[in-house]
């Protein structure tokens, strides 16, 4: 699934990486739990989480993830945005709780992980 | 290669950086993708567990060309039954890692599963060594 159809899928807004929107992703995985996500060994999914920190974004550099959607309107910070930046992430924001949006990405195609 | 980063305790903003500037350079030496996200993850599983629990640690990296060889030495509570400590899910991390989408007890178990070999030595009181081995093949 295309990056722009998940922004759209979602009505979210993309904060960073605009320029990646045309970029595809296969799989997705949701998770709060940073730890669960470095367990995966599938690359280049989609990482749909409420946390939004520093951590978070180290953990899709290690995982190799490009893409991730913040769920329940969380907010990322400057701090986030510039080391997302430094490693090519996209980022997406959207005020659905984590449940709707694995349910909207799911039936608009975005294949589960496992 | 040898390459040495320092990491403080309890300072999150930081974990991390050491694990980044490995695939960093892992990528420039072409080292095949997926064997890079194994090396870095349970690096970075480490670097976090260095943060979380110890007051400040050294990692040493040797690059050779079959191996990677990673040592994580802390000073730090020590892990006193490291057969516990290897079981999933048991942890004694802080509310402060536990929000930091870490301290599931997770982490001793990833690092096994994305290394060759790994070596724990412990003494209570004082600190940690973790060995980590990745052949290059």
């Amino acid at each position: 699934m295309k990056i722009a159809e998940i922004v759209k899928t979602l009505d979210g807004s993309v904060i960073l990486g605009k320029e990646n929107l045309e970029k595809d992703v296969e799989m997705g995985f949701a998770s709060d739990l940073m730890s669960d996500v470095l367990t995966l060994q599938t690359s280049n999914i989609l990482l749909i989480t409420g946390l939004s920190n520093v951590q978070t974004i180290r953990t899709a550099e290690m995982a190799d993830i490009t893409c991730i959607v913040m769920v329940r309107n969380k907010k990322v910070t400057s701090e986030i945005i510039d080391l997302a930046n430094e490693n090519n992430i996209v980022i997406i924001e959207c005020c659905y709780s984590m449940f709707k949006t694995c349910g909207l990405l799911f039936q608009a195609g975005l294949k589960p992980v496992y | 290669m040898h390459f040495q980063y320092s990491i403080e305790g309890g300072d999150f903003s930081r974990a991390g950086n050491a694990s980044s500037q490995l695939k960093k350079l892992l990528k420039q030496l072409n080292v095949d993708s997926q064997l890079i996200k194994r090396i870095v993850v349970a690096l970075y599983e480490g670097e976090v567990n260095i943060v979380a629990h110890a007051h400040r640690g050294t990692i040493d990296v040797d690059i050779e060309p079959d191996k990677v060889f990673i040592r994580l030495s802390d000073e730090g509570p020590g892990i006193p039954d490291i057969k516990q400590a290897m079981k999933e899910g048991y942890s004694t991390a802080s509310q402060k890692v536990r929000e930091m989408g870490f301290g599931a007890g997770m982490g001793l178990p990833n690092m096994l599963k994305n290394a060759d070999k790994l070596n724990i030595e412990s003494e209570p009181g004082k600190g940690t060594i973790v060995e980590l081995t990745t052949l290059l093949r």
